[in-house]
């Protein structure tokens, strides 16, 4: 179960570079336990911090700059999110306050992994991600920026409005933080259906020697 | 009936239910876990009072931080990395699924023991907490990395809500040349159509290039479809997938084998099935590859200099960026940098068959002064078998260390790493910022050019090695 999320005016940060991979939102360093959480002092880490495995911030990084405080939307470049699956990313974006992530494109794991966990993944052109960027800059705090998942719309000032697509499903989830597996489980006599029709159709994949 | 691609047969025959649009629930055939995020999935549905459905097509290796120095036990170089190995263990032998344990004579690298031991087979679904699980779809599978959370639902109720994806087909016409190996064509697909070029699709390889392709030729180029952001890569099955297979410890026998032969001849696309994207590329003048910068689609071959900003294709911010992390300027030639480290490993690039082609480069030579060169075998069954052939004396005699089975320094997890802004010459698949230790700059090549490169002591392609003298 997460949190619904159906519309969320917040303070949004551009981080617009192209492959921002999973390594950089949180370093496999700072993973040190079995654990969905204590990930937020790591997001970012090689890049938020002075020096590896310190905890000094590097002003120059945009999460550390005063106008960015309370950040909950970001703003990214193409393939957002590419390389380890680990979705140790998205928990510690989700701890660190990130809601949603307006993006050109994502790599498909962590799309799913952020739908998951109730962070709203917008697949939006690049050329209005800068608009959107321009936008908020002269004012961080007070240009907020609107993510509406009911009517699909990204909402900047009060002359831009950029419709984005997700599937039904994806957008059911996130405005219900809904519970996949008990959502799965209202289809159980379909599953075990397909399963005993799948048992005579091909029963090697579930007749596996005792050891091998 | 209309043609179908073979995307399209593995999506229908795993159908369960549609639930929407475009994302349906699929039946799991395999899972595979690790103990990095495996164990999070296991301890997760364990907290939440669920179980796993059918222990008996679950898996799980300790393979991500696991040591990889002889006489290892539990203990890992990452600081608190024993709770992953210890509680992973503990996890699995509650759910009752199988462990190939650190000390198992089977454990080794996820997508180089599926494979292996016949765990992955053609027409299955197999889902890992891995991105690399698409090198699975070699065999003719529907293989893709999900996430922990996705792992659990797929350990809890044997299904997946997947959202469908687009299909691809990237036919590789023409002649490989003897220097070009599959990993060189993948890193060449990756950098003409850039790191987002397969963004969302199940990219299916074809063609005669494909069909000469070894086994573990086909795992490879499979294994880096996720740095060009596609969901899955795949191979349809032939008579090399069915050689591969036959005899494999979770291999179907007797009866099982010939019903499943018989099912298995069936998956290939249909002649004018229609595909969302179709690539082709002529490879008869592919040389081998390497990266310059800190994405896979950096990347050039050896022979050639680093690019200018419009010839790399890169956006002119990540080109600097790229540059500066990586030391370099436009215009040097990649073959005269020097390199500190050389390394031969990951689910990318060791296998048996690419552990041979280094070692027949590593004869009778030696590693350049002042390089450590690691050799890091994919699986303890890849490393008996090249030990039996008497790889490991080659490796050793040239200056490589030989390791127990593992991913180990394919990334820096916070134990063993690369020097700070050391140049290291890598078999693996990822050349990120600080991917093999902070500031380490990887530059990504096939394993013969590693081995090339750590006896040279710079990049170089095997074709540019003095040649040995007689007697040597």
């Amino acid at each position: 179960m997460t949190e619904p999320i159906r519309q969320l005016t917040a303070v949004a940060a551009p981080l617009i570079r192209s492959n921002v991979d999973t390594d950089a939102i949180i370093p496999s360093r700072e993973i040190t336990s079995v654990s969905k959480t204590g990930l937020k002092t790591g997001l970012f880490a090689g890049w938020r911090y002075t020096t590896i495995g310190g905890r000094e911030p590097d002003p120059s990084f945009v999460l550390n700059q005063p106008q960015y405080a309370n950040t909950q939307i970001l703003l990214g470049g193409e393939n957002f999110g590419c390389g380890s699956s680990r979705e140790h990313a998205v928990w510690a974006l989700h701890e660190f306050g990130i809601r949603a992530i307006v993006a050109p494109s994502f790599a498909p794991i962590f799309f799913g992994n952020c739908v998951r966990n109730g962070i709203v993944p917008i697949r939006i052109d690049a050329d209005i991600i800068q608009l959107l960027a321009s936008h908020i800059s002269a004012d961080p705090q007070r240009h907020r920026i609107t993510v509406d998942v009911d009517t699909l719309t990204v909402v900047a000032g009060e002359r831009m409005h950029f419709p984005f697509k997700l599937d039904t499903e994806t957008r059911d989830m996130l405005r219900n933080g809904l519970d996949a597996i008990d959502l799965t489980l209202v289809y159980r006599a379909a599953i075990d259906a397909f399963l005993s029709c799948d048992r005579a159709e091909r029963p090697w994949i579930y007749r596996l020697p005792e050891r091998a | 009936m209309s043609a179908l691609t073979l995307f399209e047969k593995l999506w229908a025959s795993h159908l369960v239910h549609e639930l929407d649009e475009s994302t349906a629930l699929i039946a799991i055939d395999r899972v595979f876990l690790h103990e990095r995020t495996g164990s999070v999935a296991l301890k997760s549905l364990a907290e939440s009072g669920r179980s796993v459905i059918d222990p008996g097509r679950v898996f799980c290796t300790m393979d991500h931080i696991v040591d990889t120095q002889r006489g290892r036990g539990d203990d890992t170089q990452l600081p608190g990395g024993k709770h992953f190995i210890t509680e992973t263990r503990a996890a699995a032998r509650a759910a009752g699924i199988t462990l190939f344990d650190v000390p198992d004579p089977r454990q080794g690298i996820v997508h180089v023991i599926s494979p292996e031991l016949g765990i992955v087979l053609p027409g299955t679904t197999v889902v890992c907490p891995d991105s690399h699980t698409c090198t699975q779809g070699a065999v003719g599978a529907f293989a893709w990395g999900i996430g922990s959370t996705d792992a659990e639902h797929a350990l809890a109720t044997g299904t997946l809500r997947v959202r469908k994806p687009k299909t691809m087909r990237v036919r590789l016409e023409g002649t490989l040349a003897p220097s070009a190996t599959s990993k060189d064509l993948a890193i060449a697909l990756i950098a003409k159509y850039g790191s987002v070029g397969g963004n969302g699709y199940a990219v299916e390889f074809a063609g005669p290039v494909v069909q000469q392709l070894d086994m573990e030729a086909r795992l490879t180029l499979c294994n880096m479809v996720t740095e060009f952001s596609a969901v899955t890569g795949f191979i349809a099955p032939d008579e090399t997938t069915f050689a591969y297979l036959r005899g494999r410890p979770y291999s179907p026998r007797d009866q099982d084998w010939e019903l499943a032969i018989q099912h298995w001849r069936q998956l290939r696309s249909d002649e004018g099935a229609i595909f969302d994207r179709e690539l082709s590329i002529d490879v008869t003048s592919l040389t081998p590859m390497v990266t310059w910068g800190t994405s896979p689609q950096h990347a050039v071959p050896i022979s050639a200099c680093v690019p200018s900003v419009s010839e790399s294709g890169a956006s002119p911010e990540a080109y600097q960026r790229a540059l500066t992390y990586m030391a370099l300027e436009p215009g040097m030639p990649l073959r005269e940098l020097e390199i500190g480290a050389a390394f031969i490993g990951s689910c990318t690039n060791s296998r048996l068959t690419d552990l041979r082609r280094a070692a027949a480069v590593l004869r009778g030579r030696r590693v350049a002064s002042g390089v450590r060169a690691i050799c890091v075998p994919g699986s303890m069954s890849v490393k008996r078998a090249a030990e039996s052939e008497g790889i490991d004396q080659i490796f050793s005699e040239a200056g490589f260390e030989w390791r127990e089975s593992g991913c180990s320094m394919c990334f820096f997890a916070g134990g063993e790493r690369f020097g700070e802004k050391q140049r290291v010459i890598s078999s693996t698949n990822r050349n990120f910022e600080s991917r093999q230790g902070p500031q380490t700059r990887t530059h990504i090549a096939s394993p013969e050019t590693v081995a090339a490169s750590a006896v040279l002591g710079r990049i170089t392609s095997i074709t540019d090695l003095p040649k040995l003298k007689i007697g040597q």
